[in-house]
């Protein structure tokens, strides 16, 4: 059995510092077992969020030698064996304290994008092709990486002016679904900021359920909000028509 | 939620705790898209040796395609190329891909994920002249697809020699192969476009809801496949594009010679 250190940062709002510990390696460890580890012999305070252990839940999220990631999905083996192993909380939210970060921001976010409204006679039969695209995106697990990495939020704090990957996927989700009948392209433009992203594609690098956040939800809406807003004929001929310009067409 | 400043807040250039050589990647890029922009405007600006018709072959480079200027018999100050390059360079520069090449590699913003940038007064992403200016970026496709019509007219063209009796005859050159492929790499590049992803369907909430839908979900399938790999055939595509030129601009100095490979009389 081989030891490896781990500089794991401690501390709360007021500041901290990485902190040395040594632990015994074991084959197929992960990083939330080495976190564990510390725990049980070292740091019984030290405080972490988790829960599945089975990258389902999304709670153990943090910066594993600077990249964010899932601890319960990082195995020790695929990180470089001749340094230490770091480990942060996620930089992008307030810190309450060691791994665990304040994400209540998103809940706050979540509440501004209006929910599935489908037409009061709809009919819930769906053929597999109109249920695939946005399948994708139910996947998501909302471990909030793609909020921790996203620049617009983690270097420019623009909380208040952008939604941020995930509830951009959750807004595509809802735009694109066969059965909604909400238009939410003025509030994905203005409020949700889906012009500052610049799609560098970190949050696509970072999910751990690979959802392709950029091509297959952010680039869309962006997509959709050109035709409505920039696409210089489309306006022209929404003039002549007197067309309304709802991105669901009813 | 809790108000916090701790020692994890320090931002600025390059600040991270990544330990991997994150840098290369866009290093790389730098030194890729630079190359490529010297190289390309250096060509452009030379305006003579884009057409090799040695031993019959009729080769023009992608760089000087369509000849406009024969078109309209126009006597030009500057090498005609601009006339046409600017279409390419601007499919290319509202490409989403390249956009991220570039935001990340020229801008620093973010140079790599998890990675500090430059200080900003103010941060606007593309909401903002001349970032706006990303949103026509399907008119650039659109335009783009026109000068690839006549790219691929030329790389058919590039297996029809000149006899001595003036009479066309089917062959294959290096030449016709180094245009075909270059033709094929555009193509593939051009039809993974993320615009013309949404244009054919990519728009739609139904894909099953009428016989038009349903046929629009299965092109929009079949661009999402070249769209997954479209950083790769924006790479390729660039590179061939450049070394057709090179390889028909050494064919029509005299510096190489170009092998015919068949030539069916």
């Amino acid at each position: 059995m081989s030891q490896r250190t781990f500089k794991v940062w401690r501390g709360d709002a007021n500041g901290g510092a990485f902190v040395d510990y040594q632990v015994d390696v074991q084959e197929g460890m992960v990083v939330l077992d080495a976190i564990h580890q510390i725990q049980r012999q070292h740091a019984p305070d030290l405080a972490c969020r988790w829960n599945c252990k089975a990258a389902k839940c999304g709670s153990c999220s943090a910066e594993v030698n600077g990249k964010p990631r899932l601890m319960c999905k990082t195995r020790l083996d695929a990180l470089p064996a001749s340094e230490a192993i770091s480990v942060s909380p996620m930089k992008t939210f307030p810190i309450i304290r060691d791994l665990v970060t304040d994400v209540s921001w998103n809940y706050t976010v979540n509440k501004q994008i209006p929910p599935f409204t489908p037409a009061p006679d709809a009919t819930f039969l769906m053929q597999q092709c109109d249920v695939d695209r946005v399948q994708e995106f139910r996947k998501c697990i909302e471990c909030f990486l793609c909020q921790d990495v996203c620049h617009v939020l983690r270097e420019h704090n623009l909380q208040s002016q952008f939604f941020g990957p995930r509830f951009l996927v959750r807004a595509a989700s809802l735009e694109m679904h066969p059965l909604d009948t909400l238009d939410r392209l003025k509030l994905l433009k203005d409020q949700g900021g889906v012009g500052l992203c610049n799609i560098t594609k970190c949050c696509t690098e970072v999910c751990p359920e690979e959802i392709h956040i950029t091509d297959n939800a952010i680039i869309p809406l962006k997509e959709r909000v050109v035709d409505k807003y920039y696409d210089p004929l489309r306006i022209v001929l929404r003039v002549l028509t007197g067309a309304g310009g709802n991105s669901k067409g009813k | 939620m809790a108000e916090t400043v701790s020692i994890l807040e320090h931002k600025g250039l390059g600040v991270t705790q990544r330990r991997d050589n994150w840098w290369i990647k866009p290093l790389l890029v730098f030194i890729g898209l630079s190359a490529f922009g010297v190289y390309s405007t250096w060509a452009a600006w030379q305006g003579n040796n884009f057409l090799f018709t040695g031993h019959g072959a009729y080769y023009l480079s992608p760089f000087y395609s369509p000849q406009v200027q024969l078109w309209f018999g126009l006597h030009l100050p500057f090498s005609f190329a601009f006339l046409i390059l600017w279409i390419p360079l601007g499919f290319r520069a509202t490409c989403y891909y390249y956009r991220k090449t570039y935001y990340r590699a020229f801008f620093l913003d973010p140079a790599a994920c998890a990675v500090g940038e430059p200080k900003h007064r103010h941060y606007h992403g593309e909401r903002k002249f001349p970032f706006t200016v990303q949103n026509i970026h399907r008119y650039f496709f659109y335009l783009a697809t026109i000068v690839l019509l006549f790219l691929w007219y030329d790389a058919v063209r590039a297996f029809f020699f000149r006899g001595a009796t003036g009479h066309l005859q089917f062959g294959v050159g290096v030449g016709s192969v180094v245009m075909l492929v270059n033709v094929i790499a555009l193509s593939g590049f051009s039809f993974g476009c993320n615009s013309l992803r949404h244009l054919v369907g990519g728009k739609l909430d139904c894909f099953s809801c009428s016989r038009t839908a349903r046929a629009r979900y299965k092109i929009w399938g079949k661009v999402s496949i070249l769209n997954l790999r479209h950083a790769e055939w924006a790479w390729v595509s660039l590179f061939s594009v450049g070394l057709t030129d090179l390889y028909i601009r050494l064919c029509a100095m005299g510096v190489l010679h170009d092998a015919r490979l068949l030539l069916i009389k």
